[in-house]
């Protein structure tokens, strides 16, 4: 069961979908290292992201690759917007009611997209999608192969933005002491909400390199919410790298454990992971510990 | 004092409720309210008097429901001992979680997440072995009479739960005005102080998630006894241990009424939500989300913060404020 | 004082709730009061909402037919109502169905909601007519008020085996293995058990069997296993979405096997399926619910979901079917009164369907005629090959791509 004609493909297919947990965990992980917040409504916003990428391929004809440039931006405004004018103003700054304010987004948004696109399936169909690439005789997902790329790239260009750039030095300065952040006149409300966007535009990335591979439905965020949590604290909250070091981790470890106790029992590996990195060392692999 | 007479006031009028409501699906609603004030009053046990946020209470639940099930299906128990033996499981999960999660300091977020990650264990677990029907759940098969803790009158149902909901009444009570209250609020408002001051944090802590964990036990072995079937994602799942937190939050944190309120709100803008909106699939649910994020918005120290400081804050409460 | 003000405000919030419940039917009404209910919302909802589609259809039908004629052309009352998904809120709605003076119920579609909504039916003796929920527990608890139109999953997974049997000894017995990959809930591992247990005693050797979660985001592993095991028959029992993944990433990886050959198969009946994904749908066969193709009125039926821009699943015509059984018993029972109707539906021999189940006959409320049939998906539509009476087209057996 376990030779390496079958280890093999399923560990780097691990590593593919990992990658798409990786772009997932992203922004979760902006968003909780900057904000503080555990953002309940992520699955949710990833369900909008799929749609938007749906529908910009059903009705205008768009390729997901190419919907890159207006899924990110879009998907920032939203949640600049989220951050800005709900999330911010309702929640006052408690962690319990950012968790019901969370939560209650992600519910208006699950139920206003059953409401308004029903509760089918979609699905793209493309010919690109079926195609595989043959690395050392496993056959590997075209569109898996592109969204690891994605995922490098994408946590390089964060990586890039919060070390060089003055909105990064900001936003660390923001993660790190809110209130003297406030004092040397950083706009406080407006970092958190441009984090919270990017951390939603990682989220459109993550759709454009997921819907060729998958399927949209109201329902579907809930299936990567608990991942992406997971995938945050063995990254360490606040770390891109580890967010991506640790989405490819729990990917191949999905795999190879679904290989070695069948698909339903292999999912704990997954979760006892998570439940050992917060007893031995909670701030993850490349978090700094707090 | 004032405080055990309204207990007794409310228990006494909640006993009374099958006599003026005569509605079988009110008396329903009056069930499910108390349902979710139970276990609203055992999260708030941890949560709202000792500051331990849980995402993953339906941990306990779910081991309190599958004692029961298993127990009178498997092992032909007693109902009432198998109740017994749930209330012991859903303390002895929590001595589990909370004897690693504090021995290893966990706190804030971090033990909110791992509660979830224990919840996904089980849940992995309980689908798993044929011992729990694995994914298909078990049924416990129909047998009406009070022995068997199955009645075919509802008000049986009604006294049961009520039972359960004013235990959860006086332990709440009891941590208000105990001396191990106390410590328990204080490590909630402060824990290097009071680990300064001589309280065993580790000891308070464990013995609080022990007590929340058993009524969110009974919580769940209710459920079996009411709706007769349980099933890992039911007893495990999300849906559990985010309506055990609703409650709470939105009633009061840390108070004695606090969950009651949440719930009896929330079970009545469910209500209403539905009968307003007609049968679109999702318009009720997106109107209750709205409704959800007003109250947060516009209450955010619950119902009772409202409420207090409407009339005049009589004693500051301290709700779970971070920077 | 602080308690009593709470005690006003839990008393005034029950009542606010209860002015918004419908009011008690009293005395006769021009109408008989039906409840229809499925999970439109939550993660059923999508066959809950075609479930609806198929119980409004008959009911707009039989109404603009006239209604009841033996209550001086009552006009049938629906009231829809939502399960969430949950089986605790279709206990609740069951609760409202009895205020508002229903006189049967038809629902839940998921086993584990029907399990309780029929339970909580059983007080009030409503009857209630469960449109597919496939446990077999369901009529096997005496409930005298439940009625199931269509076959538990024994009796699809004992079709299911013998139909392979017969297509394969026709075929000359090209197929000894098989590989079977099922849901974790309810339906998939009842049906995986049975054909684990069944198949070896008729010469075929289970190879493996293979259990995911719902939802699973990935099949590649068991696609590797599939491919590295080389089973002649692969069996699935899954939903929807699972299962589209499932025979996708089959043809993605080039894992061709004899047949595909689903029980209960989420997408293998599906004309959504079918018409998104030719390619991979393309042979598929199916043992499932389904209608009888040489039935004018059933083509008629497909035609008019159709138009309405539905697809013709099971959900749609067995909840339709359901409707009109309904009202045949009302018929029959010339009375609005729930007993009568119970009695009615037990004594049904109602025959004036379209699916291939003969006259209608209730033993424990199990309709004991109820069968599935095998499909293929040949020429980009699904045909039926098994059994002959009402078969439309010759099974291809083994396929090849």
């Amino acid at each position: 069961m376990l030779e390496f004609s079958i280890l093999f493909p399923s560990i780097l297919n691990g590593l593919t979908t990992g990658a798409v947990y990786a772009l997932v965990a992203l922004g979760l992980t902006l968003i909780y290292g900057v904000l503080h917040i555990i953002n309940f409504a992520h699955g949710a916003a990833l369900m909008v992201a799929l749609y938007a990428v749906y529908f910009l391929h059903e009705q205008a004809g768009v390729n997901p690759y190419a919907a890159l440039p207006l899924a990110v931006p879009a998907m920032f405004a939203f949640g600049y917007c989220l951050q800005r004018f709900v999330i911010g103003r309702a929640s006052h700054g408690k962690d319990e009611n950012i968790l019901l304010v969370t939560l209650g987004i992600s519910i208006i948004l699950e139920n206003l997209a059953l409401y308004l696109w029903k509760s089918d399936t979609r699905t793209i169909d493309a010919p690109y999608m079926l195609q595989t690439v043959d690395i050392a005789g496993a056959m590997i997902s075209l569109p898996k192969l592109l969204a690891f790329g994605g995922a490098l790239a994408a946590a390089a260009l964060l990586l890039a933005v919060m070390a060089k750039t003055d909105l990064g030095r900001a936003i660390r300065a923001c993660a790190k002491e809110r209130q003297g952040a406030r004092l040397v006149g950083i706009d406080v409300e407006h970092v958190f909400a441009m984090s919270f966007g990017i951390g939603l535009a990682c989220l459109g990335a993550a759709a454009c390199f997921l819907l060729p591979a998958f399927y949209v439905n109201p329902n579907v965020g809930n299936s990567f919410v608990l991942i992406a949590f997971t995938v945050v604290v063995l990254g360490g909250m606040g770390s891109f790298a580890g967010a991506l070091l640790g989405g490819l981790l729990i990917g191949v470890v999905e795999s190879v454990g679904g290989l070695w106790l069948g698909e339903s029992l292999g999912q704990i590996g997954i979760f006892v992971i998570f439940i050992a990195v917060l007893l031995f060392r909670p701030q993850g692999l490349f978090g700094a510990r707090t | 004092m004032r405080e055990l007479a309204g207990i007794c006031v409310f228990c006494a009028l909640a006993a009374l409720t099958p006599l003026f409501v005569t509605s079988g699906s009110l008396q329903n609603l009056v069930i499910m309210t108390l349902y979710a004030t139970l276990l609203g009053q055992a999260w708030n046990i941890l949560a709202g008097f000792g500051g331990q946020f849980s995402f993953g209470h339906a941990v306990f639940f779910g081991s309190g429901a599958y004692a029961m099930a298993v127990l009178q299906v498997k092992f032909g128990w007693n109902a009432w001992a198998a109740l017994a033996a749930a209330l012991a499981a859903g303390s002895a999960v929590g001595a589990f979680i909370g004897a690693l999660s504090f021995r290893y300091g966990l706190k804030g977020s971090y033990f909110a997440l791992v509660t979830l990650a224990f919840a996904e264990v089980f849940r992995i677990l309980a689908n798993t072995f044929l011992f729990t029907g694995a994914g298909v759940g078990m049924m416990v098969p129909l047998n009406e009479s009070a022995a068997a803790l199955q009645f075919a009158d509802r008000s049986g149902y009604l006294y049961l739960i009520l039972a359960m909901v004013t235990a959860g009444f006086l332990i709440s009570w009891w941590l208000k005005h105990s001396r191990f209250g106390a410590w328990l609020q204080a490590l909630r408002d402060n824990e290097d102080s009071a680990a300064a001051l001589g309280v065993d944090v580790f000891r308070v802590k464990l013995i609080a998630i022990m007590i929340s964990g058993a009524l969110m036990a009974a919580g769940g072995a209710f459920y079996v006894q009411y709706f007769h079937y349980i099933d890992p994602h039911i007893a495990y799942g999300p849906a559990v241990s985010i309506e055990a937190l609703l409650a709470p939050i939105v009633g009061g944190m840390g108070t004695l009424w606090g969950p009651l309120l949440g719930a009896a709100v929330l079970h009545a803008l469910g209500e209403l939500t539905r009968s307003v909106t007609g049968d679109a699939p999702g318009v009720n649910l997106m109107v209750y989300g709205v409704v959800l994020i007003l109250m947060v918005t516009f209450l955010p120290r619950g119902i009772l913060g409202g409420v207090v400081t409407l009339f005049g804050g009589r004693g500051a409460k301290k709700g779970g404020d971070r920077a | 004082m602080k308690s009593q003000r709470r005690i006003f405000l839990k008393q005034s919030a029950a009542l606010a709730a209860a002015a918004g419940l419908p009011a008690i039917a009293r005395g006769q009404g021009a109408t008989v009061k039906i409840g229809v209910l499925h999970p439109v919302t939550g993660f059923l909802a999508y066959s809950g909402n075609l479930c609806r589609v198929g119980a409004r259809l008959a009911v707009d039908e039989i109404n603009a037919a006239g209604g009841i004629k033996a209550l001086g052309g009552a006009k049938l009352e629906a009231i829809y109502a939502d399960a969430q998904s949950k089986p605790e809120v279709g206990v609740a709605e069951v609760e409202k169905f009895n205020e508002a003076g229903v006189s049967a119920i038809v629902g839940a579609y998921a086993s584990a909601i029907c399990l309780a909504t029929t339970q909580a039916a059983a007080k009030y003796n409503i009857a209630h007519l469960v449109d597919v929920g496939v446990a077999d527990q369901i009529v096997e608890r005496g409930l005298k008020n439940t009625f199931r139109f269509a076959p538990g999953y024994k009796v699809v997974a004992r079709a299911a085996i013998n139909n392979l049997h017969i297509m394969n000894t026709l075929a000359r017995k090209p197929a000894r293995t098989v590989m079977i990959i099922h849901e974790e809930s309810l339906f998939g591992t009842g049906t995986a058990n049975l054909l684990a247990a069944e198949l070896p005693g008729m010469g075929y050797e289970v190879k493996e069997v293979v259990k995911h979660a719902n939802p699973t985001r990935d099949f590649n592993n068991i696609v590797l296993r599939m491919k590295a095991l080389n089973p002649d028959i692969v069996i699935p029992a899954n939903y929807f979405n699972e299962y589209a993944l499932l025979v996708r990433t089959m043809k993605q990886q080039n894992v061709q096997p004899k047949a595909i050959y689903s029980v209960l198969g989420g997408a293998a009946s599906s004309f959504k399926f079918v018409k998104e994904f030719p390619d991979a749908a393309a042979g598929v066969i199916d043992c499932n619910h389904w209608y009888n193709p040489k039935d004018k009125r059933s083509l008629a039926l497909r035609k008019k979901v159709e138009a309405k821009g539905d697809f013709f699943t099971y959900e749609v015509f067995l909840n339709y079917q359901a409707g009109y059984l309904l009202a045949d018993a009302i018929e029959r029972a010339k009375s609005r009164e729930r007993g009568a109707i119970v009695d009615a539906l037990a004594s049904s021999t109602w025959d004036k369907h379209f699916m291939p189940y003969g006259p209608t006959r209730f033993v424990n409320g199990q309709n004991q005629g109820a069968q599935p049939l095998m499909m293929q998906v040949l020429k980009g539509d699904i045909k039926v090959i098994l059994p002959n009476t009402f078969a439309e087209a010759e099974p291809v057996f083994p396929w090849k791509a």
